[in-house]
């Protein structure tokens, strides 16, 4: 077991080095001169002899491969370089950004999670109830409803409306709701369908029908052997799902300007920020990865048969 | 023929009702010129703002621009990316489905492993990075949607010649002195096309949901060419006076991909397909 974890994480090092080697490549093909960016960025009109300057400061002047080596040694100190724009180490603006992003992940996670493990449940287990059905129709139009309109329609009926919360803005638990709730619709649509289906199949199991058999209690029966075998797929939902809610968290705070990561990140690609541009590609595809891994070692954690599995491959 | 007509009617109310809806969208999208009342970009700063009338079926926007003419324009622009989307996303995903699967060996797992890559990240994020990395603008973005699609297309197409190539009906068929043509049209096409056409419908209502994302951050297609939403960000701003003109764009994205999406699911339990 122990072996198996520290293969794990020594397998990420290949994979995250690959992926600095794509970003790296892409930014050098990519039509853009982070000279000319970083001049045009500043509004100082772009001259040759500023370009060659710049370019040899940014150590764009090296060959391809010293260059990457650089880059990996200052990436591997949390080094990103400094934004063009506002000429501060992204690394700053990036941390100082971080927290808002990451409580509106956790709002929304915990939204998802209070509502969908109830709801698949008991449309699992009570397949074709009005809450079954109920469940069908919510999880459709949560994968249906473009995220960024149904945050405007909540700012409309909750804000506009009914003034019960603030219509954007950070502050208050009261400024955490309706953000939490845009973001966790499309993942209580995917849950629900998740925990439902895997539900459906666990009261197949064998050992189930020998669990009634032996007069256990329904009620035992359902928590200890139904729910937690069924919630393995949702936990795997869960992993896949970091990368998602990402992309979510930029829409949602575009919406709502939410001061956090992804309307920064968004505000670099229009100004050509490079730095900034590389750091979050590198960070997404960084918490991507980890976020695998974790939830890969819980599911183990959880069902042992997962680490049996593993080991017989390797 | 008319019972048989009344009978798939009746069997498949769903695949009908979908396909209905998008004829009379794909209709809209291609007669959009002939069908609008008013141009969709004409600025009349004179009628800004305006509820419903004659002249402008569903009101003004903020530069007095017909809502409804901009509507059906968004259809010609959403519906005519996502073609061109699926389009090339099926070429390339054909050709390197074909290569891969025939070639196998190295060649095989090369273009199967960077297919791997791909898919192991959110399509959102991997647009937006590209993006990002290539700098804002429709083309971009259409070419980073192309470039997290045809993965797919590439790996069912790769599984199909894999598994066709060892049918003993296909080789019985050939010795038994059929064309290649017959082969084609008879064992291979009605093979190759539900699974195609199940994936084909549920890219194009992703497509059409992240474009009209990427346009809503401004990324994609920019103002004022009348695409849902950017409609949609325009519109925001007049969320409390105005709520209409962020309600219908909106409410056309949604219904086209909740049909892409019914569409899709009917069409794979109909085939017996498994998804993704």
């Amino acid at each position: 077991m122990g072996t198996y974890i520290l293969k794990r994480i020594l397998a990420i090092i290949p994979i995250f080095l690959l992926v600095t080697l794509l970003t790296f490549g892409m930014i050098n093909l990519s039509p853009v001169d982070p000279a000319e960016a970083y001049l045009v960025a500043s509004h100082i009109q772009p001259t040759d002899e500023l370009l060659a300057q710049k370019r040899q400061e940014f150590g764009l002047d090296q060959p391809l491969l010293t260059q990457y080596v650089n880059t990996i040694v200052s990436i591997s100190q949390f080094d990103f370089g400094k934004s063009y724009i506002t000429n501060k180490p992204v690394w700053e603006e990036v941390s100082s950004r971080m927290p808002a992003t990451i409580q509106l992940t956790f709002g929304s996670l915990l939204i998802a999670i209070v509502v969908s493990i109830p709801l698949g449940f008991l449309a699992g287990i009570k397949k074709n109830s009005a809450i079954d059905h109920f469940s069908r129709i919510l999880s459709f139009i949560g994968a249906s409803i473009p995220s960024f309109w149904l945050g405007y329609l909540f700012i409309f009926f909750f804000s506009v409306k009914l003034d019960l919360f603030p219509v954007e803005g950070i502050g208050t638990w009261k400024h955490l709701v309706l953000p939490s709730l845009t973001l966790a619709l499309p993942l209580i649509a995917l849950y629900t369908r998740l925990l439902r289906a895997s539900v459906l199949e666990n009261l197949q199991e064998p050992y189930i029908l020998f669990a009634r058999t032996r007069g256990i209690q329904e009620k035992a029966i359902m928590g200890k052997h139904v729910l937690k075998i069924a919630i393995s797929p949702m936990i795997t939902g869960l992993g896949m799902n970091l990368g998602k809610l990402m992309t979510g968290t930029i829409i949602v705070e575009a919406v709502f300007s939410w001061p956090g990561f992804g309307r920064y990140f968004i505000e670099a690609i229009f100004n050509r920020d490079v730095p900034v541009i590389q750091c979050y590609v590198l960070l997404a595809a960084a918490i991507f990865i980890f976020s695998n891994l974790i939830i890969d070692l819980l599911q183990m954690y959880i069902d042992p048969r997962i680490s049996r599995k593993g080991r017989q491959h390797q | 023929m008319i019972a048989k007509i009344r009978s798939i009617l009746k069997s498949e109310k769903v695949i009908v009702l979908c396909s209905v809806i998008l004829c009379v969208l794909l209709f809209i999208a291609i007669f959009a010129p002939w069908l609008v009342p008013n141009d969709p970009t004409f600025v009349n700063l004179a009628v800004k703002l305006q509820s419903p009338s004659l002249d402008y079926p569903l009101g003004t926007d903020h530069l007095g621009r017909c809502t409804f003419s901009r509507i059906l324009y968004g259809a010609r622009i959403s519906l005519g990316f996502a073609i061109l989307i699926f389009i090339s996303s099926l070429s390339i995903g054909l050709i390197v489905g074909i290569i891969a699967g025939y070639r196998g060996g190295w060649v095989d797992q090369l273009l199967m492993r960077f297919g791997d890559g791909v898919m192991a990240f959110p399509n959102l994020l991997l647009v937006l990075g590209l993006v990002g990395i290539w700098g804002a603008g429709l083309k971009q973005v259409i070419l980073a949607l192309i470039f997290v699609q045809w993965v797919y297309y590439a790996r069912v197409i790769r599984g199909m010649v894999l598994s066709l190539k060892e049918q003993n009906y296909i080789t019985a068929a050939r010795i038994s002195g059929s064309s290649q043509w017959t082969i084609m049209k008879k064992h291979v096409i009605p093979n190759v096309l539900p699974p195609l056409a199940v994936m084909g419908t549920l890219e194009m209502g992703w497509a059409i949901m992240d474009l009209s994302s990427m346009s809503f951050l401004g990324l994609g297609v920019q103002p004022p060419t009348p695409e849902w939403g950017a409609m949609i960000h325009e519109g925001k701003s007049y969320i409390r006076t105005n709520p209409e003109l962020m309600l219908y764009p909106g409410l056309m994205i949604m219904l086209v991909v909740i049909t892409f999406n019914l569409l899709g699911e009917a069409l794979s339990e109909r085939f017996g397909i498994k998804r993704r």
